[in-house]
């Protein structure tokens, strides 16, 4: 990208300015909020309610939930890949793969990993494959959300243009809800630390209420969606 | 097309309306179901604790920011242009619609891919860009359906094409698009989705709305459900994204907070499937996302309320739970507001952009009876704004009958004697006109209300007479 633009910004803010009765901004501290509801919910929770409520949040939000053990984890998602009929494969290019031992997954000759040096090929093949497979940086027990730091690896379309998406949920990752996500984010963002161009937070497969208000799981995006929840790691 | 939807005057649309038996029927169920998915996901959901601590953290926050708003637009806009991303001030509509036809003419675009957005309904920017050679493709469902039935006009903020059934959209379907399957959802979901698949992929530009700006990193947050806004927003070489300049939030602390009050009030829902966060990056390397990142912010009358009583009418997030608890929208629906925005906000946010000229009757379309304000997450006092706009609209009117009758209720009530004697003559002004208990064709003010019912007789005697006989009673 290159070097940013800004254009007739003074005039509108000190508009702005002049109407909430002051000449031009002034700097401001952000207050402490008297009202923080959101540290209420789960606090205390142990990791093992969390993931109760994650695997319980996933399956109202239409996923199909797997737990299981990182030494079970390659069955598992064998079995996962088959249910949701087989065929081309795509999965983010994230060590993460090896580290929990799905090498064979990677090596299998109709899995495509992603490769940014591929260019738009990766798209078109994204295009073609039945099943994406991600793995999830922060999970959230409150709402079966898997949360996503897309960059020119972890590309956003493996989680999006498949059929169905396949997330694996290591149980470290689970927090209570967005809060403690959104915090983190905010931390780097104060420590000066760049942020991912598509923080991505997902729930389930993509779905519509807009015809006579009856859901329809399947518009745009995945039309099914697999929590693999991967409890010892 | 702009902001305004229709022609005729205020009660010619209400009356259409209230012709419209089929669209009242839907309305009133719609309603019944958005509002009960609202009510079990926030003060029937043990698990988030008080949901008035919830809407007291909404009201504290977007208080704060819009009192600070020009210091954190400021903010906003630094971050996003150093890293890399445009950002563009629009004055007015017109001014917002240039901007992004410039860079739709710079780009040489064809396609152009939209998520849904009020904001670019407002300011009318299809048009402007079809004006160009553009083709521009709306990629939500129900903005879709409205597309493709000859650019239908919205009539919910969240469910714009709310007054459609099932079988008027299967015969849309079939007409302008060669459509062969049901009326089953589903079947036309996917239908939709067969469309729009490669649509996607080649579009020049992707734009979308605002759910939230976050100022500390220049991010544009969107809260949806259907994967279009990722698709638009994944691969277009470009991307706008067009915000009221309100639509933002100091942090991301303050993001979680406005995302859980948005997707509870507006669809019931925890969280909504996607809630998408973009960010420009000067070294952004990714074969899927933009290469090109601009930002709208647009005043557009916004500015109007800022300092004035209207200011937390700002503090809105388009979540319109207030449009599905109005007993006025559940009667006449959305198009009568005559606005892109409709229910008691549409009737509130609507004169402050457009002007009591246009607009100046919308704030007496409602029954005062407050359950908008009840229901706003972030605690905007929609009932009591209505009442200073039909203020404001009286005195600025001069109508001179209100002020009348106004000026006469003022002296007859303070002089007992008149007031006693008009609460006595009632009954009897009244009698000629009643059948049975009601009154089916009342005289002058009473008109509209007797047009669509009856309106109570009176009856012989009045409140302080039988006060009297009835503290007599007591005391012998």
């Amino acid at each position: 990208m290159a070097e940013g633009t800004i254009q007739n910004k003074d005039e509108f803010l000190n508009r702005i300015a002049g109407k909430l009765g002051r000449k031009k901004a002034e700097p401001v501290t952000l207050p402490e909020w008297k009202h923080q509801p959101q540290w209420e919910v789960f606090k205390n929770s142990a990791p093992d309610d969390l993931l109760a409520a994650f695997c319980k949040s996933s399956k109202a939000k239409s996923a199909f939930v797997i737990q299981t053990e990182v030494a079970n984890l390659e069955t598992a998602m064998k079995d996962a890949i088959d249910k949701y009929g087989g065929g081309l494969i795509v999965t983010t290019k994230d060590g993460r793969f090896e580290e929990f031992g799905l090498e064979p997954l990677l090596a299998d000759s109709k899995t495509h990993v992603w490769d940014a040096d591929l260019g738009k090929r990766n798209i078109e093949i994204a295009k073609q494959a039945n099943i994406g497979v991600i793995f999830s940086d922060i999970s959230l027990a409150e709402s079966g959300t898997i949360v996503q730091f897309n960059d020119k690896d972890i590309a956003r379309s493996v989680s999006l243009l498949p059929v169905t998406y396949i997330a694996i949920v290591p149980q470290s990752t689970i927090v209570p809800r967005m809060t403690q996500a959104t915090h983190r984010v905010h931390q780097a963002v104060a420590a000066g630390k760049g942020i991912s161009t598509c923080i991505n937070f997902i729930s389930g497969p993509s779905n519509s209420a807009d015809i006579e208000m009856d859901i329809v799981i399947g518009v745009h995006g995945p039309v099914e969606a697999v929590h693999i929840v991967v409890t010892d790691k | 097309m702009p902001m305004k939807i229709g022609e005729k005057p205020f009660f010619g649309r209400v009356d259409d309306a209230l012709e419209n038996n089929f669209m009242r029927t839907a309305m009133a169920s719609a309603q019944d179901r958005l509002r009960g998915r609202k009510l079990d996901a926030t003060v029937r959901d043990e698990q988030i604790g008080d949901w008035e601590e919830w809407r007291s953290a909404g009201e504290e926050i977007r208080r704060h920011t819009l009192e600070n708003l020009d210091y954190y637009l400021e903010q906003l806009s630094e971050n996003f242009s150093r890293k890399g991303g445009h950002v563009y001030f629009a004055d007015t509509a017109e001014d917002a619609t240039r901007y992004i036809q410039e860079v739709a003419k710079k780009k040489g675009a064809k396609k152009i891919t939209k998520a849904k957005s009020m904001v670019t309904e407002e300011i009318g920017l299809n048009e402007a860009l079809e004006e160009i050679g553009c083709e521009v493709f709306e990629t939500d469902l129900a903005e879709y359906i409205l597309q493709i039935d000859d650019h239908d006009r919205p009539s919910h903020i969240v469910v714009p094409s709310l007054h459609k059934n099932k079988e008027q959209i299967r015969d849309t379907f079939r007409d302008k698009a060669g459509y062969t399957g049901t009326e089953e959802p589903r079947e036309l979901t996917a239908f939709a989705r067969s469309q729009l698949r490669e649509v996607f992929l080649q579009a020049d530009i992707g734009i979308t709305g605002c759910n939230f700006a976050v100022a500390e990193s220049g991010t544009v947050s969107l809260v949806t459900n259907e994967g279009n806004a990722n698709m638009v927003t994944t691969y277009p070489d470009t991307q706008i994204s067009v915000m009221g300049m309100e639509r933002l939030v100091p942090t991301w602390k303050e993001l979680d907070v406005m995302v859980n009050l948005l997707s509870r009030s507006a669809v019931g829902q925890k969280i909504t499937t996607y809630i998408t966060n973009l960010t420009p990056q000067l070294t952004e390397d990714s074969v899927d996302a933009p290469k090109e990142f601009h930002l709208v912010i647009l005043d557009a009358g916004r500015s109007n309320a800022l300092g004035t009583e209207f200011q937390s009418a700002l503090h809105c997030i388009r979540c319109a739970a207030c449009v599905n608890v109005c007993p006025v929208y559940r009667q006449i629906g959305g198009h009568a507001y005559g606005s892109i925005y409709q229910g008691p906000i549409g009737a509130v946010l609507t004169p402050i952009l457009g002007g009591y000229e246009e607009y100046g009757e919308l704030p007496f379309a409602s029954s005062l009876c407050a359950a908008c304000t009840e229901a706003c997450p972030v605690r905007i006092p929609l009932h009591e704004q209505l009442i200073r706009h039909r203020e404001n609209y009286a005195a600025q009117k001069g109508r001179t009958g209100e002020r009348l009758a106004m000026k006469a209720f003022g002296i007859g009530a303070s002089t007992p004697a008149l007031f006693q004697g008009a609460v006595k003559g009632l009954p009897a002004i009244m009698k000629p006109l009643a059948e049975d208990e009601g009154i089916s064709s009342g005289p002058g003010p009473l008109k509209l209300w007797t047009a669509v019912r009856d309106f109570p007789a009176p009856g012989n005697g009045n409140f302080r007479s039988w006060f009297k006989n009835h503290k007599q009673e007591g005391d012998s």
